[in-house]
């Protein structure tokens, strides 16, 4: 079986150099082509109407007028007599016309009449909800009552953290032509080698006769996986205009009422503790929202809960609420930030109540956790680059207007690589080509894929030739739960090994030796040992003769753990500095803090861009983002842009990253790095301003309103 | 709590009305109809007659008249992208917050989203596909590649020509001043870290000129 695992750390020349991404010029002069931005002969333009009540029955529909507005080609109803609406948003009819304008104008013309039912959009207030909360999960270790009573110290506290909206800044959507017999389809989607099955199944046409190209995505962060209603009609719309291509994408407004947010989580938490730090029970009650279908128990308490080893006496109790808005979708680590800030908070609430430095208190329950040593190292490294001991005062002390904090979140994420197949092609001239349907959401993808095969093949970077974006490319799984990288980088380098072989079999004879005995370095075959014995690539390479090499290279998750070019396990630590203003409530971010650990690192720089993103998505959730419903109309109120709040580039403070590259962690193989990062961030500047102003705020964003509601409750 | 400035508000067409003071004077409420109705009259009254159909447009664009048929009602960054094909300019919010379709006008940072393409006629536009020439990046999109601001890059060329426009006007920039100065664009990423970098580097090597 031929050797697939990573070279030795001293031994790379590609792999682990701070390359630039390789698209990085194509985006930044604007050529990069999004799918959005196509533009093909004939192209209509798709624009839905959507539902404005978020719990209606549809009692009629007329099209009539908009089939005879000017330009129109085609009008599909998607929500007939007949419907229920369940949320704000809800795709009822849509049209294509030959202008955007055009398409908006008759689409305006629709007369829809609903009966509109009674509605709940609100979940923050448990006994404002009635019958919408639904029992979904108890459970219970230990004995809590008991331990309770015995503890030195129980702290009680009522926490919340929001609905997010994705807010892509590309919206979800896509140009299709489906002429009955063949449909040619440009999404804008993390899953180019899966989409195609999940828009043929709901057409009921071959995935077989679909082809799918996306050569860049303006962001996904979770969202982006399926075809969607939208896709569907818009494949719709194309085939009833005879096949002529339609390209909708939705809306600021519709974008972010319906295309995807991050579910709530509310909870009451207990959690007690003995005079030395240790940890001994938990309670909770809590609650979630993720739309329609309620919301799950976020994995609760965070990272304190190993098997057998973590806080031994637990009751927790969930309940699921059904509101009416859009559902949920898969959010930069599913769940885990709102653990985080449930537990980190709760922690940091004890700590205060024990009199002890939250960080003490964090070091004395590591062997709570999967990997104590590792969070040990990674506490101390991160209170280290803040200057804790340095900084830190007990919240008892919070005084002036302006009062610095301190706090802490901690993180954990799977991380293994998905399935992958990459398809390898040496030329006779020498060229390389290395095809695998995958995606590259900004992540480097296409950057990590060139670096792996280089190093492999003894090339420089620009001599291989990177395809992604076709579902024409051999098959590899959707960009969700930092898999990619993992997966890529495993079959990219399975499939760069086999070429390579097929390579040496056809040179070793001129070079006087067994194939077994050649490697690829510095643009050579040459027999291992000795250099001087070797033949330039090109050369080799015309060697073939009329014949290209190819092989392929498949990660199975399955096997890959044997193999050990990819694994999982990433784990890391989150310090905020913050500033308020406690006249005005408002927080600055003073420096994120982020240490993290996460395998083998192809590309460095890539790496620290994925942790500084994962770092400002934090801070934007912590502080500003929050999709508000209106209890009476049941819609969106800030459904744009204005209003649901980013942070912008002054906002963000300082942003220290220590990536925890070292031959320990390189031997664990690559592990993916999109998510772990994105988890810590909220629960350590909630922290960090309890810390500054000496009481919790207990729902986040801390807005400066939330934050001078909570220092007036401690004043009255 | 981003600092979003208005880069429009010093540079609105004399005599004309853009789509944000238009939806500026509607505001939330229906009260306002009324007198907008008569503001658009006593405007037009003044101004040539256009629409409701496709008019003639000529534009300046990268310094090359373009010629295009657009309805009145169209911005400048919908005929960029649905009619020139110049899709480097992303339309994001369409709504004058995040910068993604900035282009600059007449030497300042715009969003194109906020001007009608019927209004751009006889000014001089920038877009980002004028910024590089042949295949040497400008100073500023090679920066940005070098200190990797950019991930999804849908928010990329909007911040590009933001930068430009900024450095500009600001050769010599402190990193404050580079926080006050690109607070009207948004990235969803999280790219701003490599931003700072990046404008700090393309501004030494523009060196003041007017590149």
């Amino acid at each position: 079986m031929p050797e697939y695992s990573w070279p030795p750390m001293d031994k790379r020349r590609v792999i682990g150099k701070r390359i630039s991404r390789l698209d990085g010029i194509a985006k930044a002069s604007g050529r990069a082509k999004y799918s959005s931005d196509t533009n093909l002969p004939n192209m209509l333009y798709g624009v839905l109407l959507t539902c404005p009540h978020a719990h209606a029955t549809v009692k009629s529909i007329d099209t009539s007028a908009a089939e005879k507005s000017p330009g129109v080609k085609a009008v599909r109803v998607i929500a007939p007599a007949g419907t229920e609406i369940q949320w704000a948003g809800w795709e009822v009819a849509a049209v294509a016309a030959e202008t955007e304008q055009q398409a908006r104008d008759a689409v305006r013309k629709i007369k829809v009449e609903y009966e509109v039912l009674p509605h709940v959009v609100r979940e923050e207030k448990l006994e404002e909800v009635g019958t919408r909360a639904k029992p979904s999960g108890e459970r219970e270790t230990g004995d809590p009552d008991a331990a309770f009573k015995e503890a030195d110290a129980v702290s009680e506290g009522h926490y919340g953290i929001p609905v997010l909206a994705h807010c892509c800044l590309e919206p979800h959507g896509q140009v299709i032509a489906w002429d009955g017999k063949k449909l040619q389809y440009w999404p804008s989607t993390q899953n180019v080698s899966g989409i195609a099955a999940d828009l043929g199944r709901a057409l009921e046409f071959p995935a077989a006769q679909i082809t799918v190209e996306m050569d860049h995505i303006g962001g996904g962060f979770g969202s982006k996986f399926n075809a969607d209603r939208w896709g569907v009609e818009c494949a719709h719309l194309s085939r009833a205009a005879g096949g002529r291509p339609v390209k909708l994408y939705l809306d600021r407004a519709t974008e972010v009422t319906i295309a995807g947010v991050r579910p709530s989580a509310f909870a009451k938490i207990k959690i007690a503790g003995k005079k030395d730090g240790t940890i001994t029970a938990w309670e909770s009650e809590s609650w979630a929202s993720g739309g329609i279908a309620g919301g799950g128990l976020p994995p609760i308490p965070y990272v304190f809960a190993a098997p057998r080893t973590g806080i031994p006496n637990q009751r927790l109790k969930h309940m699921a609420v059904s509101l009416n808005t859009a559902p949920q979708r898969a959010w930069r680590a599913p769940n885990n930030q709102q653990a985080c800030f449930l537990t980190c908070a709760a922690i940091e609430d004890l700590a205060d109540k024990l009199n002890m430095d939250p960080l003490d208190v964090y070091l004395k329950n590591v062997d709570k956790t999967a990997r104590p040593e590792t969070y040990a190292s990674q506490l101390k490294k991160a209170a280290e680059l803040a200057e804790w001991k340095k900084l830190w005062r007990p919240r008892k002390e919070a005084k002036g207007t302006l009062r610095r904090g301190l706090g802490i979140g901690i993180n954990t994420w799977g991380g293994a690589g998905h399935q992958s197949t990459c398809l390898t092609k040496i030329h006779p001239d020498g060229t390389v080509e290395v095809e695998l349907g995958s995606q590259d959401l900004g992540s480097g993808t296409r950057t990590v894929i060139a670096q792996v095969a280089a190093e492999t093949l003894g090339l420089p970077v620009d001599a291989i030739k990177v395809k992604i974006g076709r579902n024409s490319y051999p098959n590899s799984g959707a960009s969700g739960g930092s898999t990619t990288v993992g997966g890529v980088s495993s079959s990219t380098r399975k499939a760069a090994v086999n070429a390579l072989e097929k390579l040496f079999a056809v040179v070793a004879p001129a070079l006087g030796v067994p194939a077994e005995q050649l490697e690829a370095a510095d643009g050579r075959i040459q027999v291992k040992g000795n250099p001087a014995k070797a033949m330039p690539w090109k050369a080799a390479c015309q060697k073939l003769g009329v014949n290209s090499i190819s092989a392929d290279g498949e990660n199975i998750p399955k096997v890959a753990p044997k193999e050990g070019l990819n694994s999982q396990g990433a784990s890391g630590v989150q310090i905020a500095d913050v500033t308020v203003d406690v006249e005005t409530g408002v927080v600055k971010m003073n420096r994120l803090i982020a240490v993290q650990d996460c395998g083998l690192i192809i590309n460095p720089k890539l790496a620290e861009s994925q942790i500084y993103g994962a770092c400002i998505m934090s801070i934007c959730g912590a502080l500003m983002e929050e999709r508000i419903m209106d209890p009476t109309t049941g819609r969106v109120l800030n459904a744009d842009m204005e209003f649901y709040k980013l942070a912008g580039i002054k906002d963000i403070g300082e942003i220290i990253v220590h990536l925890d590259i070292s031959p320990e962690h390189d031997q664990k193989g690559v592990i993916g790095l999109g998510e772990p990062p994105a988890v810590g961030g909220i629960a350590a500047i909630a922290n960090a301003v309890a810390n500054a102003i000496g009481v919790r705020v207990p729902m986040v964003p801390l807005t400066p309103n939330r934050v001078l509601s909570a220092l007036q409750r401690r004043m009255a | 709590m981003s600092s979003k400035r208005d880069p429009e508000s010093q540079t609105r067409p004399k005599g004309g009305f853009s789509r944000r003071s238009l939806l500026k004077t509607i505001g939330v409420g229906s009260g306002a109809v009324g007198l907008l109705e008569q503001d658009i009259q006593a405007q037009t009254g003044a101004a040539n007659v256009a629409g409701p159909g496709e008019v003639p447009v000529t534009l300046t664009i990268n310094n090359k008249p373009v010629k295009v048929n657009v309805e009145p009602r169209v911005t400048l960054l919908d005929t960029l992208r649905d009619r020139l094909d110049m899709t480097g300019a992303k339309r994001v919010c369409d709504r004058g917050t995040c910068g993604a379709c900035t282009v600059i006008i007449d030497g300042k940072a715009m969003y194109s989203c906020t001007v009608l393409a019927i209004d751009a006629q006889g000014r001089k536009i920038e877009t980002i596909e004028g910024l590089s020439s042949g295949s040497r990046p400008h100073p500023m999109v090679k920066a940005f590649v070098d200190n990797d601001a950019q991930q999804c890059g849908y928010c990329t060329p909007g911040f590009v020509m933001a930068a430009v426009s900024f450095v500009r006007r600001n050769p010599k920039p402190t990193e404050q001043q580079v926080n006050e100065g690109l607070g009207g664009n948004l990235c969803r990423c999280g790219t701003y870290m490599g931003i700072r970098k990046a404008v700090l580097q393309a501004a030494k090597e523009m060196g003041g000129r007017n590149a």
